[in-house]
């Protein structure tokens, strides 16, 4: 409890600036991140991440000591090797992309690996937890570690904002920045190396393993709220953060335990949630639509019926029986509850004791849905040249769905039929 | 040598011969364009079209050969010169709205670290306006249709306030409102003496909409004005004989919804009247 007090107080300098890198590295990784992501280069920044490790381990065979920009140098020249590896395989080989990938990124994490294990067995003597690399231990950077890393996380950023909108452009269509003359070749090199860097300033906080996570998951999470490049930044930059702060308490609180799991595990949270609750494209909001749907399509049929059944009864008078109701169209039992209710909420409906019948708007409504199924069958069988007894299932689908704007458009084109193939009056508003 | 320059025609592609992964999809290509025109570059599905569009603009490097514009290298003259790419070359799903894609008709290799000043907001406005699709200029690109997205990728060419127009396909897939506000842009630039060269695959129409007209399969069938171009012999060469295309329409009747095809070609016919100026 005391622990959790001293975090959240950020009283303790060491505190203040674990938390500080590690939420300024994560903020940066998400940022650049997107811009991978929009360039559907996800599994290059997996394999990216991974490729570091030779790099790392090599910097550190060298030096002897875990100096951090000696590291980020390894990093950068393992991290441009893999890069270089996957254009050429592609190019001179007829190997698919993600082939390529996988054959770099499981030939230099194997190699990376196989160095890891023989400096903790004949390494120096700071060669304990160099393990941390794979999996990341936040709690266990010195400041100078975290100067480093914060410096680039920082610079990172302040380059995307500068070259915010030719980058913006480059990812959307790069043959139109071709085009105009932007360097196009400075700017893709420009993006690598970012990608490079972000990953490489998260192998101490995260690990290589899941630095990826923390690349794309941002992206991936922020894309489902934001439809502007600055908002998706923004929101992934949050998302970051938020991981980061987390993964940081973590790594506080049980200073054995890996920072780079924990940071996953909020990353995910968030994207799980977004995936559930994101407007439009969530999950839930799907699924209310389907059901917005279902519902208006029982409403409409039973408009449609109660229509039917005036027609039968030659409009003798309006109010209906429910068996006059449902003459031409027997509905389930809880269809016909659904969507009396729904009309009844409309006010679309009268009864009184036992009988039916539509108020003006019901009767509108029922005429309008009526006409689109005739006019819809009209149409089908004008310019499809369907036989008459394949219109109607067509045009049970499209009534409901035909907007205002698309009505017009049918009435001019088929130049305000008066009925249908079937012989029907196209009931027009009275 | 200022004498030349004037005569320079608009395009001149030079014995271009271009390949993807060395088969030659573009062989020993030689026409020039004049100034003004409003020329089509025909060919059936996969005669390099698209390919040679790509090579003007430097987007692929040529075997061999070269291309010329306004009598220049593209290098030179590239803020002369704007290229409307195939609607499916993007990823429509791209979170930009659609003032933010006609903008990126005003960047530039010398407006890095610059924001657009208000000059550019007044042109790209314009552009959207010209081409119908201001009311939408706060929308996400993906709630466009197929004929407003072209109309997107449009604006954003004359955003560029070019000389010569590129475009590759606009035609297709949009709806019929679209293609006359195309045309009438068409209509528009010829006047203001601009030069538009199109990909364009539908024959019935090329006569009537272009001047100068391409033929491609390949190779280079025929280039010049579109009345001597456009013949059976050529279009024979072109097409590999007639059967051939009316088989293929037939698959294409078969596959695809007629109605479309048939108020297609009721429409079309309004630009022939209008042809004689
Ligand atoms: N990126 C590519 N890689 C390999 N082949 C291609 C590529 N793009 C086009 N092609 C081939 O080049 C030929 C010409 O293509 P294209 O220029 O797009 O034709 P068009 O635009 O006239 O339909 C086609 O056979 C096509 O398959
Ligand atoms: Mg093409």
């Amino acid at each position: 409890m005391e622990k959790v007090i001293d975090f959240l107080s950020f009283q303790d300098p060491t505190v203040r600036l674990v938390v500080a890198g590690t939420v300024l590295l994560s903020i940066s990784a998400a940022v650049v991140g997107c811009f991978a992501y929009l360039r559907k280069r996800a599994l290059v920044g997996d394999a990216l991440a991974h490729s570091l490790l030779p790099g790392v381990a090599m910097a550190f065979l060298f030096s002897g000591q875990k100096d951090p920009w000696l590291l980020l140098l390894g990093a950068m020249i393992s991290g441009w090797l893999a890069l270089g590896a996957m254009e050429l395989i592609q190019q001179h080989t007829k190997l698919a992309s993600e082939t390529s990938i996988a054959l770099v990124l499981s030939v230099f994490f194997g190699f990376g690996v196989l160095l890891l294990t023989y400096l903790q067995h004949h390494g120096g003597g700071d060669q304990a937890g160099l393990d941390q690399f794979l999996f990341g231990n936040a709690a266990s950077m010195r400041s100078s570690d975290l100067y480093a890393y914060g410096l680039v996380g920082m610079v990172l950023l302040v380059m995307i904002g500068a070259f915010y909108k030719e980058l913006k452009l480059y990812c959307f269509d790069p043959d139109h920045a071709e085009a105009i003359g932007l360097p196009t070749r400075i700017l893709r090199y420009l993006l690598n190396t970012m990608t490079v860097l972000a990953t490489a300033i998260g192998i101490q906080s995260v690990g290589v393993v899941l630095m990826a996570a923390l690349l794309i998951t941002p992206a991936a999470t922020a894309r489902f709220w934001s439809y502007r490049l600055r908002t998706m930044l923004f929101l992934a930059a949050l998302g970051g953060a938020v991981a980061g702060l987390g993964g940081s308490f973590a790594s506080y609180l049980a200073p054995a335990m890996p920072t780079g799991p924990w940071i996953v595990m909020v990353l995910s949270f968030l994207a799980l949630v977004s995936i559930f609750l994101a407007p439009r494209v969530g999950i839930f909001a799907r699924m209310w639509r389907q059901r917005q749907n279902q519902r208006k399509i029982i409403r409409e049929n039973l408009l449609k019926a109660f229509y039917h059944g005036l027609e039968n009864k030659e409009a003798q008078h309006a109010w209906l029986s429910r068996p006059e109701w449902q003459e031409q169209r027997h509905l389930p039992e809880w269809e016909w509850q659904i969507g009396f209710r729904q009309l009844r909420r409309r006010r679309w409906v009268l009864r009184r004791s036992g009988r039916y019948r539509l108020t003006e708007r019901g009767l509108a409504e029922a005429r309008r849905v009526v006409r689109l199924h005739r006019l819809w069958e009209l149409y089908l069988s004008r310019y499809l040249a369907l036989g008459k007894d394949h219109l109607h299932p067509g045009a049970e689908s499209i009534e409901h769905l035909i907007t205002p704007e698309v009505e017009k458009e049918l009435l001019r084109e088929l130049d305000y039929p008066e009925q249908d193939p079937h012989r029907s009056p196209i009931p027009y508003k009275s | 040598m200022s004498a030349n320059k004037e005569a320079a025609p608009a395009l001149e592609v030079h014995n271009l011969t271009a390949t993807y992964d060395r088969q030659p999809v573009l062989w020993d290509i030689d026409f020039s364009l004049p100034e003004g025109s409003l020329a089509g570059i025909l060919g059936p599905n996969g005669s390099g079209k698209t390919t040679l569009l790509r090579n003007i603009m430097g987007l692929m490097q040529p075997d061999s050969g070269y291309v010329r514009l306004l009598g220049q290298d593209l290098a030179k003259v590239r803020a002369q010169v704007s290229y409307v790419p195939q609607r499916e070359s993007v990823d429509w799903n791209f979170p930009v709205s659609v003032s933010e894609v006609v903008a990126m008709g005003r960047y530039g290799p010398g407006k890095l670290l610059r924001r657009l000043r208000r000059q550019d907001r007044d042109i790209i406005e314009e552009a959207m306006e010209r081409t119908g699709i201001l009311p939408l200029a706060h929308r996400h690109i993906s709630q466009l249709s197929g004929g407003q997205q072209q109309r997107v990728f449009i604006a954003r060419a004359l955003a560029q306030q070019a000389q010569i127009y590129l475009m590759d396909e606009p035609f297709v897939g949009v709806d019929a409102a679209t293609e006359e506000a195309i045309l009438n842009l068409l209509g528009e630039m010829k006047n203001r003496g601009h030069t538009v060269i199109m990909v364009h695959h539908d024959l019935q129409t090329a006569q009537d909409f272009f001047d100068q007209a391409v033929l491609l399969q390949t190779r280079l069938v025929a280039a010049g004005p579109v009345e001597t171009v456009l013949n059976k012999e050529n279009l024979q060469q072109a097409y590999g004989g007639r059967l051939n295309v009316l088989s293929k329409v037939g698959q294409l009747a078969a596959e695809k919804q007629f109605p479309l095809r048939e108020k297609a070609f009721r429409e079309r016919k309004k630009p022939a009247h209008g042809e004689s100026d």
